[in-house]
C-alpha cells in the first residue's frame, strides 16, 4: 500500500494541513487585492493629476515594483523588514498588495484615460471641484471599465501566493512541502494543493467572464 | 433665475470683455486682439465660418481653454489672468471656479454624465457647488424638468434617452446653478432634424422668461433673428461686423458676411 502511487491515508492527514494553508492564502488575497485596488488608485490619479514633483517619483518606484520579480521583493522586504515587523505574513502579504498594485494602478490609467474628456468638461462648466470631479464623475465610469481585469489580477494574485515559500509563510503549498518532507509523501500533498487551487480559481474567474460581458 | 428686465443694460459695467484676447494653439493664432463686450441680460449670436474661432471664444469663457494673451472679465471680475503691479499673472483655479460658477455652458454633444440619472445630473452641481440640501436642489431640479419637459424621466439613465430629451436635461442642469451668463454652442447640431425644434423652442423660453446673458454660437439663423440683440460676424478670429440681427441678416456691410449668410441660408 505504502508503495502505491497514490494513498488515501496520506491524503486525508495532509488534507486539514492543507486547508489551513489555505486561509493564509486566501487571507492573503483578499488583503493584498485590497491593497492593491486602493493603492492603484491612489497611484493612477496621482500620475493622471499631481504636480511632476510628485508624479516623477511616483512613476520611479512603479516602474521599479513592475520590472522586478515579486520573489525577489519578498526575499528582499523580508530581509529589510523582518528585524521591525514580525509577522512574515504581514509582510509578505504588503509586498505582494504593493507588486499587484502597479499592475492595478495601469488598468486604472487605462479606465481613466478611456473617460471622454467632455466629462472633464461638463464638470467644469458645472465649476464642480476637482477632488468632486475625480470622485463623482471619472472614478465611477472609469472603474466600470476596468472591473474585470482587476478581478483578473486578483486571481493571479491567488496564484502567486506560493510564492510566499521563500520567506516560510506557511500557507497552502508551503504546509504541502513540509507534509512531504516530514513523510516523505509528497505527490497527495501537491496534487491536492494543486485542486484545491484549481477549484477556488476556476469558479472566480467564470463569474468575471459573466461580468465582463455583463459590462460589455 | 433672474427676473425678465426690458432688454440688455448697455450703460453699466460689461457682464463680458474680451480685452486684447490672444488665443493660439501652437503655431496658429487663432484669436489675435480681440476685443468686444457683452452688456447684462444681452443675447450676443456669433456668426462665421469654420475655423473662425467661434468654439475658443466660448471655451475660453468657460475656461476650458488657457488664454495666450490679453484678459476677459466677468461682471468686472478678471477671470483667467490678472494684472498685477504690471505683469500678467494667472489667477489660480479655486478662484477661477468662484468666478465660473455664474456661468453656464450647453455642449453639442450635451456631456450628461452617463453613471448618474436625469435627476443625479441636475443636483450634482447645486449640492456640491452652491452647497443645496438634496431636497432644496431635488425641489429646484423638479420645477427645471418640468420647465423643459423632462419631469418624467428623472430617473431615467442618460442612455434611455433621446439626443433632443439629453440636450434639455443639459440645458437645466446648467439652469439649476442659476447662471448669469450662459454659453451655448451649437446645441443643436448633433441632434435628428426632428429634434431640434423641441430644444429651441425650450430655449426661446428662457430667452423670453429670463435676463440671463447669452453668447450663442448656432447655424440655426430662424433661431438667431428671435432671440438675439446683436449679431457678430467673425472671419478668421476678429469681428467682420456686428449689429441688431435684422441688419445683419437683411442688409450685410460686408461682403464676406454675405458670401458667409449666402452659403448657409
Ligand atoms: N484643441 C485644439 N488644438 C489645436 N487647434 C485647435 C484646437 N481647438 C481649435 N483649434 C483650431 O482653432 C481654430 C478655431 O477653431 P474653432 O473650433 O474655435 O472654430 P469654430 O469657429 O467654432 O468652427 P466650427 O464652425 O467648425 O465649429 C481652428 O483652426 C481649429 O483648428
Ligand atoms: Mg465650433
Amino acid at each position: 500500500m505504502s508503495t502505491s502511487w497514490w494513498s488515501w491515508d496520506h491524503a486525508a492527514a495532509v488534507l486539514p494541513l492543507l486547508l489551513d494553508g489555505f486561509k493564509v492564502t486566501l487571507l492573503a488575497t483578499v488583503l493584498g487585492t485590497l491593497i492593491a485596488l486602493v493603492l492603484g488608485l491612489i497611484v493612477a490619479i496621482v500620475r493622471r493629476s499631481a504636480p511632476r514633483v510628485v508624479s516623477a517619483p511616483v512613476t520611479g518606484v512603479v516602474e521599479f515594483v513592475r520590472m522586478t520579480p515579486l520573489v525577489v521583493q519578498l526575499v528582499f522586504a523580508n530581509l529589510v523588514l523582518s528585524p521591525y515587523i514580525d509577522s512574515t505574513l504581514a509582510i509578505g502579504i504588503w509586498v505582494l498588495g504593493i507588486h499587484y498594485t502597479t499592475y492595478m494602478a495601469e488598468v486604472y490609467r487605462a479606465g481613466i484615460d478611456s473617460v471622454p474628456t467632455g466629462q472633464w468638461e461638463a464638470a467644469t462648466a458645472l465649476s464642480l471641484p476637482r477632488a468632486r470631479t475625480w470622485r463623482a464623475v471619472v472614478v465611477p465610469q472609469a472603474i466600470r471599465n476596468t472591473l474585470p481585469a482587476l478581478g483578473n489580477y486578483a486571481i493571479s494574485m491567488f496564484k502567486e501566493t506560493p510564492f510566499f515559500v521563500v520567506i516560510y509563510i506557511p500557507e497552502m503549498v508551503r504546509n504541502a512541502q513540509t507534509y512531504g518532507g516530514d513523510t516523505f509523501r509528497y505527490t497527495e500533498a501537491i496534487t491536492l494543493a494543486g485542486l484545491i487551487f484549481l477549484v477556488a480559481s476556476y469558479p472566480t474567474s467564470l463569474l468575471i467572464r459573466r461580468l465582463e460581458k455583463k459590462l460589455a | 433665475m433672474p427676473e425678465k428686465t426690458p432688454g440688455p443694460d448697455t450703460a453699466g459695467t460689461p457682464h463680458l470683455e474680451f480685452r486684447d484676447v490672444v488665443k493660439s494653439f501652437g503655431d496658429n493664432t487663432v484669436l489675435n486682439g480681440l476685443d468686444f463686450t457683452v452688456a447684462k441680460g444681452e443675447r450676443v449670436t456669433l456668426i462665421g465660418p469654420s475655423g473662425s474661432g467661434k468654439t475658443t471664444i466660448l471655451r475660453l469663457v468657460m475656461t476650458l481653454e488657457e488664454l495666450t494673451g490679453g484678459y476677459i472679465h466677468v461682471g468686472g471680475v478678471p477671470l483667467q489672468y490678472e494684472e498685477q503691479g504690471g505683469k500678467r499673472v494667472r489667477i489660480p483655479d479655486k478662484r477661477r471656479r468662484r468666478t465660473t460658477t455664474d456661468i453656464g455652458m450647453v455642449f453639442q454633444h450635451f456631456n450628461l454624465f452617463p453613471n448618474m440619472s436625469v435627476l443625479e445630473n441636475i443636483v450634482e452641481a447645486p449640492i456640491h457647488v452652491m452647497g443645496l440640501s438634496r431636497s432644496e436642489a431635488t425641489a429646484k431640479a423638479e420645477g427645471l424638468l418640468a420647465k423643459v419637459g423632462m419631469e418624467e424621466k428623472r430617473d431615467m439613465k442618460p442612455s434611455q434617452l433621446s439626443g433632443g430629451q439629453q440636450q434639455r436635461v443639459a440645458i437645466a442642469r446648467a439652469l439649476a446653478m442659476d447662471p448669469e451668463i450662459l454659453l451655448l454652442d451649437e446645441v443643436t447640431s448633433a441632434l435628428d432634424p426632428e429634434l431640434v425644434g423641441e430644444v429651441l423652442a425650450v430655449l426661446k423660453d428662457i430667452a423670453a422668461e429670463t435676463d440671463i446673458s447669452m453668447l450663442i454660437v448656432t447655424h440655426e439663423m430662424q433661431f438667431a433673428r428671435d432671440v438675439s440683440d446683436r449679431v457678430m460676424m467673425f472671419d478668421q478670429g476678429s469681428v467682420v461686423e456686428e449689429g441688431p440681427p435684422a441688419q445683419i441678416f437683411s442688409e450685410p456691410a460686408h461682403q464676406r458676411t454675405r458670401d458667409f449668410l449666402s452659403a448657409v441660408l
